[in-house]
């Protein structure tokens, strides 16, 4: 399953930084930190997805305080 | 505007830059001398916090994850530093405006993101489901089923990619192509997701899910278009991992070498290192350079050409050679009789040919019948040809050669020489026309002339091949499988350099790998097709670019450059916009590191301050910004 989110970020590098911390993540297919559109892909297989989902926030929380994902 | 958390940052500098200037003004009339150091520290301490507690907060919760060298370590150090040799003002000046600096750099960058992302809202946000009982349901686009009956009125957005059932409209289809003229649709006309609905009220049957729908294939087109980067952003971050620590050591070395060779005080030194410091972040490039290739791919969406990543934009700026593929490229795709020759004007007339052949294509689809059957219609202003002289049942294509039929009681055949001399036609003579494919027209056993087809060159080939040039491909080819004569004639109409003839399918990938293999690293060759039987070249080339007609799956697939609404003048523009874009990427990082470079040099030599070490970092970054957002504006 492939589901895409709004994302509040605020530089293209805090933005990279998010996805390479989120695709590190078990279970996780493909991701993706958009700072031009502010937006946060995430795909990962749907038995786990909303697991995966919740680390993943907690994944981009760490990194990048100042982020806001909408879920 | 502002977001929440740019207006609380706003609020703060205010408070702060009201401080300092209270602070500023009061050691100038040397109110603060009297003051113990303490006191002083503690005055300028206080501010300093209220303007520079988040950026310490990041720079420790980053150290505790390991990510030691970003920016907000680098401004917590340089600022540590500075009250460290007692120079207070600077250390707040420096927080003070590194905070503006960046406050700015986000207004700017969400700025810019918005008008390239408000520029292709052309996202539906609902569809008008209706029931079977004529009720209406607003649902999401998401939703809506194949099949699904919708109502669209007017000033909305089409949501999916449908066929009109009931009513007629103008559709605005500038979103999307750029294109400003409406155009007309009706009952059977297909429409297309994402277009507005000009007047009437629409009816329209869903042919494809949103998923699948125009509107939200382009989106996804454009949102992965920046994580394609050009060989210019991959510099750019492969030189920012290296650079900043680089500067660190170097600030590092500057801070304790000079005093323990006894060369400079240890406040002197490590006032330089601070300078180092500020100036080391390398936001200005970081930031400006994405931005600036994502204002093109913004500025060509603007005229209807999408582009599908950084690294595309890169290599059409270097556009040296344009091959097109002929059919539906440079010519219209659609065939139109441009000819009709009786071998015997006594014998039979222009017109009467003209009918007899269209009598007899009546029942066929071929694209040349239709085109035949289209001309009789328009030549004799009648609605159909005489269907009592003619009958369906008497027709049979003869396959790879024409038509045979009866019109009037008498044999009547359609087709091509081979079809003449099979039926031992009298008189027949091939013709020597070679402006594009004939049909020989046979009555009675008698040979009566003939009428030719020909695909029509586009109204603005010509122009388009004369903006390539202009704008510096100086070699411009066309691929066709018409005959050499045919493929000639055309070529020189629109004034094409290069004509190669009578190719296969399969032959036009060879031949695009051989001009590949003999041009050089800066000259890029552009391949332009519709993306019907040509996606493997499309692939291959440096650069493709397709006819995008709309819709066509293939095409948008396969090439790298997409052009909505089929014009092939916006080629020309697509290599401004490009060369532009890279312009002013190069500006910028020219500027930016020269700017740096300089301050560090004089930042060693002891010869600047940390005021315009503050400028090197945030105002080069401000400026260099500002300069990319240039890239979005279009000019045609």
């Amino acid at each position: 399953m492939k589901k895409t989110f709004k994302c509040e970020v605020d530089c293209a590098n805090c933005a990279a930084k998010m996805e390479e911390a989120v695709k590190k993540i078990e279970g996780v297919v493909n991701a993706r930190v958009n700072f031009m559109t502010q937006k946060f892909v995430l795909e990962a297989s749907d038995d786990v997805f909303d697991d995966v989902l919740s680390q993943a926030v907690k994944a981009c929380k760490k990194v990048e305080p100042d982020c806001e994902i909408e879920i | 505007m502002m977001t929440k958390k740019q207006k609380k940052t706003r609020n703060r500098i205010l408070v702060v830059l009201s401080i300092f200037f209270v602070l500023i003004a009061l050691e100038k009339m040397g109110a603060l001398e009297e003051l113990p150091v303490l006191a002083k520290f503690l005055i300028f301490l206080v501010p300093y916090i209220i303007i520079g507690y988040d950026v310490i907060k990041k720079a420790a919760i980053n150290i505790s994850h390991g990510q030691v060298f970003d920016e907000n370590f680098l401004m917590m150090i340089a600022t540590f530093g500075a009250f460290a040799i007692g120079e207070y003002p600077e250390a707040l000046a420096v927080m003070l405006f590194y905070q503006i600096g960046e406050l700015f750099q986000s207004y700017a960058v969400g700025k810019s993101r918005q008008s390239i992302t408000e520029m292709m809202s052309i996202a539906p946000e609902i569809a008008n489901v209706v029931g079977e009982n004529g009720e209406v349901n607003e649902v999401d686009p998401y939703e809506v089923n194949i099949g699904d009956i919708l109502l669209v009125r007017a000033g909305e957005k089409i949501p999916v990619d449908g066929v009109v059932v009931e009513g007629e409209s103008f559709i605005d289809t500038a979103a999307l192509t750029g294109e400003s003229v409406p155009r007309r649709a009706g009952e059977g006309d297909d429409v297309i997701s994402g277009c507005v609905n000009g007047e009437g009220i629409l009816k329209i049957k869903a042919v494809k899910a949103y998923e699948d729908s125009t509107v939200s294939r382009i989106l996804e087109l454009v949102e992965n278009a920046s994580d394609k980067k050009s060989r210019m952003e991959n510099f750019i971050t492969r030189f920012a991992r290296y650079y900043t620590p680089v500067v660190t050591v170097g600030a590092v070395l500057l801070a304790i070498v000079p005093p323990i060779l006894g060369i400079l005080a240890l406040s002197d030194s490590i006032k330089r290192a601070c300078i180092f410091l500020i100036v080391s972040c390398p936001c200005a490039l970081v930031i400006s350079v994405p931005l600036g290739f994502f204002g093109g791919i913004g500025a060509s969406s603007k005229i209807g050409v999408l582009i599908k990543g950084s690294n595309f934009l890169e290599a059409a700026s270097k556009i040296k050679t344009v091959v097109f593929d002929k059919t539906g490229t440079l010519t219209k795709g659609e065939f139109k009789v441009t000819d009709v020759v009786p071998c015997d004007e006594k014998d039979i007339s222009k017109d009467e040919l003209l009918e007899m052949a269209a009598s007899g294509e009546a029942f066929s689809n071929h694209p040349i019948a239709r085109s035949v059957f289209a001309a009789f219609i328009e030549a004799s202003e009648k609605s159909d040809i005489d269907r009592s002289c003619i009958s369906e049942a008497d027709t049979k294509e003869a396959s790879g050669r024409g038509i045979e039929t009866v019109y009037i009681g008498k044999k009547l055949l359609l087709g091509n020489a081979k079809l003449m001399t099979e039926n031992g036609v009298e008189s027949f003579a091939e013709a020597n026309n070679t402006s594009g494919t004939i049909v020989y027209v046979a009555y009675d056993g008698a040979y009566k002339g003939y009428v030719v087809i020909s695909d029509v060159i586009k109204d603005e080939a010509k122009e388009a091949i004369s903006l390539i040039k202009k704008v510096g491909a100086n070699k411009t080819v066309m691929l066709t499988g018409d005959r050499k004569d045919v493929a000639e004639d055309v070529a020189k109409q629109i004034g094409i350099d290069e004509v190669i003839p009578q190719l296969l399918p399969a032959d036009k990938v060879a031949r695009v790998e051989k001009m590949l293999s003999s041009e050089d690293n800066d000259s890029k060759l552009a391949f332009v097709g519709d993306g019907i039987n040509d996606a493997p070249v499309l692939m291959r080339a440096d650069v493709g670019i397709a006819m995008g007609s709309l819709g066509s799956d293939a095409a948008i697939e396969a090439a790298d450059i997409v052009i909505m609404d089929d014009d092939i003048t916006k080629i020309s523009s697509v290599i401004k916009i490009a060369r532009k874009t890279i312009g002013i990427v190069k500006e910028n990082i020219v500027f930016a590191l020269s700017v740096k470079v300089i301050i560090l040099i004089l930042g060693a030599l002891g010869l600047t301050t940390m005021w315009l070490a503050v400028f090197g970092d945030v105002g080069v970054a401000v400026i260099a910004i500002l300069n990319s957002m240039r890239a979005l504006k279009t000019t045609r």
